[in-house]
């Protein structure tokens, strides 16, 4: 299976010294997640239990209205619920008792904690026991924190996921659960290759509804597709289930290395892994090379946004020809990240945490073609004559496995393409 | 608690940075989790500013709640200090910050830093981003301005303008140029452009220009009472604003400088005969105070609409918008629900929205065409023409800008007269927008017109008549865009004549009813 892999490199960055800062950061806080969550799990409702502030971040972040009417929403923490006035658990009975008289098709209610529900400490835990005892068995409720002093950006969806973990029924077959929220397209492609591999019964993690089924126990083995979700490694792991490491499925050499770490567990003979994936391989490596010819020779530099960095520098550097200068990740995660660091090679600064500051002016003296980041930086540095590629459409843009690692080299590509195109110089 | 799907307004601090990125060489250190640099991306996508706000969010984590918050606010007071070298300094806190109250005017203060440090207290949790951007702007003022002498030749300051406005850039431009030509210095422009030293020049203008009350009024009363400065009250959008705004500066100036208005079109445009087909629709308007009151004199004197209702979502401005109300014979709504905004288009059936995003998604839902006058802003909001909301210029964009979303004259009377042509009909949506269907999807989609996804209208309850099948076909044939005001006309109608059932002649007769 290695034939068209280059080898491992002889010391990759899982032992490279890694730059910790503290200060100001540039990055989301978990209740963003919500954004796709919301999506994916078809029968559920997020509750922000929060400020203004939360709802106005919803709304940003999701661009002003593209949802007609979204299965998210903010309670409000106003003037007299703060003062003690009013019972805030009681006020968040109201709320819920109105929000799901107008949804009465939601069957999920995530409660989900932010900033100033935390700091008041307003116990969601007892009102989301309350109000599943209130409402089963029609709605099951659920609580998690999605505050940005617990959680960056896509933290929100391991919140998310590891809250459910709890409450999935045991098991003692033994079954795959692959864990992470993907495009429904994308999903459909996996599920597709591990069942012509043979591999069986297979549960995913977020479900679509809270009918399929889904439990876990000692006989589970599960896989992760997203690099951020450490706490659901975790509770997992509590709950008697047992990981799979292997490198992230992004590019043609990570989807093979994930599957093949799969594949060895459910000791699925090679010749049936290679012919069930010998077309999909080449086809990811066509369009890869087709994809990733402006990245050939080109150096990036990532700010840490999305934990979907090191994986990500791992295939742009061994698949598109990139040299990786700093690779800034929100958390660096050993039993999640590590499988990735080994295939990095080393030189990059791999750096952990932000201050935002401090990193602008690495960038700067580093001088990359291209740089990962959030939006809040994306246009400043532009101007600066950077190229840059927003760090926030790796996340909403389907980029896993063969027949989208094409893709994902040309979401990188673009923006040295755009530049190369444009006649118009900057002023 | 209060349960909230879509905001019109961000919290206050929000507010605070539309000042400080707004201006130059002013910092204003938030203390605030990390999440709350989302704020940024407002400014740098939305408004596709190509630099970073001049905010430093202090980023505390839940570990450091038991230990020294105001140690980490001190700390990033300092080093936004040293590498940023601002002229002055605003303090404060975001939502999370002010229930930890660790007073970030108080602890700046003890740094002594040898720049002003301004404090503000932004209540997040009553109040909303204008009120944070009034009240900023207003303590700067209050800080920085002294008492001075007044310019020689007579000048006025430009307030209220600051980032993230909707086309303040431009407004700016057009009354900037307009005030040139009645012979009036502008000697600052705050908050937009200036700098904290501009700001503390403010004195010696002769009176004030107020464009934007909601976020400029508290200062402008703050300069008339300490340095005799007399505001402007009106804004000048719309063709007679404009003028009237131009009366009352010359009256606050004295200036007689005669004024060329033939980049004013709007007027003509409105009075060509190819504009009757205005005559009368009924419109629905609903945004921040200040530009509905302005929409809705446009919308009757300038456009010849019927106001079939309006509102505000800024509480600040609910008397107001309750008087033109009354003057309109409408009823006023002040909400920032937007929920309870749809229910009222939906119950209104205007033939147009003069709203917010907001409202044109809510136009999109129910087939409505919609215009957007106001704030919230969204990345279109932020043109790259000049497309100011102010001044001659200005009437003359909105005059484009409200008609683009319409089925136009003769088009609207070709769809009356053909209206199941397979190609060319109400559907489709107005031909000059994009959106056509190829004709093989139209005919087939003919069947099921967009308006009719909602069958449930057609009986709401008890107190409606039933619509016999022969006068449900007879309203199917009734153009889109009129077809929510005939059936409601009918409905109500019927129910006023006491009829059960509507049948084809009902249906006319309430057309003949309601004729005009």
């Amino acid at each position: 299976m290695t034939e068209h892999m280059s080898p491992p490199p002889a010391t990759g960055c899982r032992a490279s010294p890694v730059l910790k800062q503290r200060g100001q950061r540039e990055v989301f806080c978990g209740l963003t997640g919500i954004i796709w969550l919301h999506r994916k799990i078809q029968d559920a409702f997020f509750l922000v239990v929060g400020s203004r502030t939360c709802a106005h971040l919803l709304q940003s972040a999701a661009g002003v209205m593209i949802f007609a009417e979204p299965r998210f929403g903010t309670a409000i923490l106003e003037e007299a619920d703060l003062a003690g006035l009013k019972d805030a658990q009681a006020e968040l009975d109201r709320t819920v008792e109105e929000l799901l008289a107008r949804r009465p098709d939601i069957r999920q209610l995530f409660l989900v904690g932010s900033c100033p529900s935390e700091v008041i400490k307003l116990d969601l835990n007892r009102a989301a026991e309350r109000l599943t005892q209130t409402y089963a068995p029609k709605v099951r409720v659920l609580e998690y924190s999605g505050s940005g002093i617990e959680t960056t950006f896509t933290q929100g969806e391991d919140a998310c996921l590891a809250a459910m973990v709890p409450v999935l029924p045991a098991t003692d077959e033994r079954e795959l659960i692959v864990v992470g929220a993907l495009p429904d397209v994308v999903e459909d492609q996996m599920v597709a290759l591990l069942s012509n591999l043979g591999i069986g019964p297979l549960r995913i993690l977020p479900a679509r509804t809270i009918e399929d089924e889904l439990a876990v126990g000692p006989n589970t083995v599960f896989a992760l597709t997203q690099p951020f979700l450490g706490d659901t490694h975790a509770a997992l792991i509590r709950r008697g289930a047992r990981h799979i490491a292997a490198p992230f499925p992004f590019g043609e050499e990570g989807s093979t290395a994930w599957l093949s770490a799969i594949a060895d567990e459910f000791n699925i003979p090679r010749e049936v892994f290679d012919r069930v994936t010998e077309a999909p391989r080449r086809r990811a490596r066509q369009a890869i090379s087709q994809a990733a010819a402006p990245l050939n020779d080109k150096s990036v530099f990532f700010f840490p946004d999305s934990q979907l960095e090191i994986p990500l520098a791992r295939f742009l550097t061994r698949e598109c020809g990139m040299t990786a200068l700093e690779v800034g990740s929100p958390y660096i995660h050993d039993a999640l990240h590590g499988p990735d660091l080994d295939l990095l090679p080393t030189g990059p600064q791999i750096s952990e945490g932000q201050d935002v500051d401090l990193q602008l002016d690495r960038c700067r003296a580093a001088h990359p073609d291209l740089t990962v980041c959030g939006l809040g930086l994306a246009n400043p540095l532009e101007a600066e004559g950077f190229a840059t590629k927003w760090a926030i459409e790796l996340v909403f843009t389907p980029v896993h496995f063969y027949e989208q690692a094409g893709d994902l080299a040309a979401l990188f590509a673009r923006p040295l393409r755009r530049k190369s195109i444009l006649k118009v110089a900057a002023e | 608690m209060k349960l909230t799907v879509w905001t019109y307004e961000g919290p206050p601090h929000v507010g605070a940075m539309r000042v400080a990125t707004g201006m130059k060489k002013l910092h204003y250190v938030l203390h605030a989790p990390q999440g709350d640099t989302y704020a940024d991306l407002l400014f740098t996508m939305i408004e596709r500013r190509d630099h970073r706000p001049p905010v430093t969010y202090t980023t505390f984590q839940a570990r450091d709640l038991g230990a020294d918050t105001a140690g980490l606010f001190k700390q990033a007071c300092q080093d936004a200090y040293d590498r940023f070298q601002p002229e002055a300094i605003i303090v404060g806190a975001s939502c999370t910050a002010e229930l930890i109250q660790d007073d970030p005017g108080g602890l700046a203060e003890t740094m002594g830093l040898p720049i002003p440090v301004i404090p503000l207290e932004l209540p997040s949790y009553q109040r909303k981003e204008n009120f944070g951007a009034d009240e900023t702007f207003f303590q700067l003022v209050k800080h920085l301005v002294k008492p001075q002498a007044k310019t020689d030749r007579v000048s006025c300051n430009i307030i209220g303008p600051t980032a993230l406005g909707f086309r303040h850039r431009d407004d700016v431009a057009e009354i900037t140029n307009l005030l040139f030509e009645l012979g009036i210095e502008v000697n600052v422009t705050a908050p937009m452009g200036a700098t904290p030293s501009d700001i503390a020049q403010m004195g010696k203008a002769h009176f004030n220009v107020l464009l934007y009350p909601e976020t400029g009024e508290t200062a402008a009363r703050h300069c008339e009472k300490e340095f005799d400065q007399p505001y402007t009250k009106i804004v000048p959008i719309g063709a007679g604003a404009t003028h009237d705004f131009i009366t009352e500066v010359r009256a606050l100036s004295g200036s007689t400088a005669p004024l060329d208005s033939q980049a004013l079109r709007q007027t003509w445009w409105s009075r060509s005969v190819d504009s009757t087909y205005l005559t009368g629709k009924r419109v629905f308007i609903f945004g921040d105070g200040t530009h509905v009151k302005a929409a809705a004199r446009i919308a009757r004197d300038e456009m010849g609409f019927e106001v079939a209702g309006l509102g505000c979502y800024n509480r600040e401005y609910a008397r107001d918008i309750r008087t033109i109300a009354k003057e309109f014979g409408v009823e006023a709504l002040i909400t920032d629900d937007y929920l309870s905004v749809e229910k009222t288009i939906e119950a209104l059936q205007p033939e147009m929205i003069l709203g917010t995003q907001m409202e044109r998604h809510i136009g999109k839902r129910l087939g409505i065409p919609c215009a957007v006058i106001s704030a919230p802003v969204h990345v279109q909001d932020f043109p790259a023409r000049y497309s100011p909301q102010m001044g001659f210029e200005g009437a003359n964009v909105i005059f484009d800008t409200w008609i683009h979303p319409l089925v136009m004259g003769l088009e609207e009377h070709l769809l009356h007269m053909f209206r199941e042509d397979f190609e060319f009909n109400d559907a489709a949506g107005p031909s000059h927008h994009g959106g056509h269907q190829p004709s093989g999807i139209a005919s087939v989609q003919l069947q099921v017109p967009v308006a009719e996804e909602q069958p449930s209208v057609l009986n709401t309850g008890g107190d409606v008549a039933i619509w016999l099948a022969e006068a449900e076909k007879e309203l199917k044939k009734i153009p889109f865009f009129v077809r929510g005001k005939a059936r409601r006309n009918t409905e109500t109608y019927a129910t006023s004549q006491g009829l059960l059932e509507i049948s084809v002649d009902t249906l006319y007769e309430a057309k003949a009813f309601y004729a005009r």
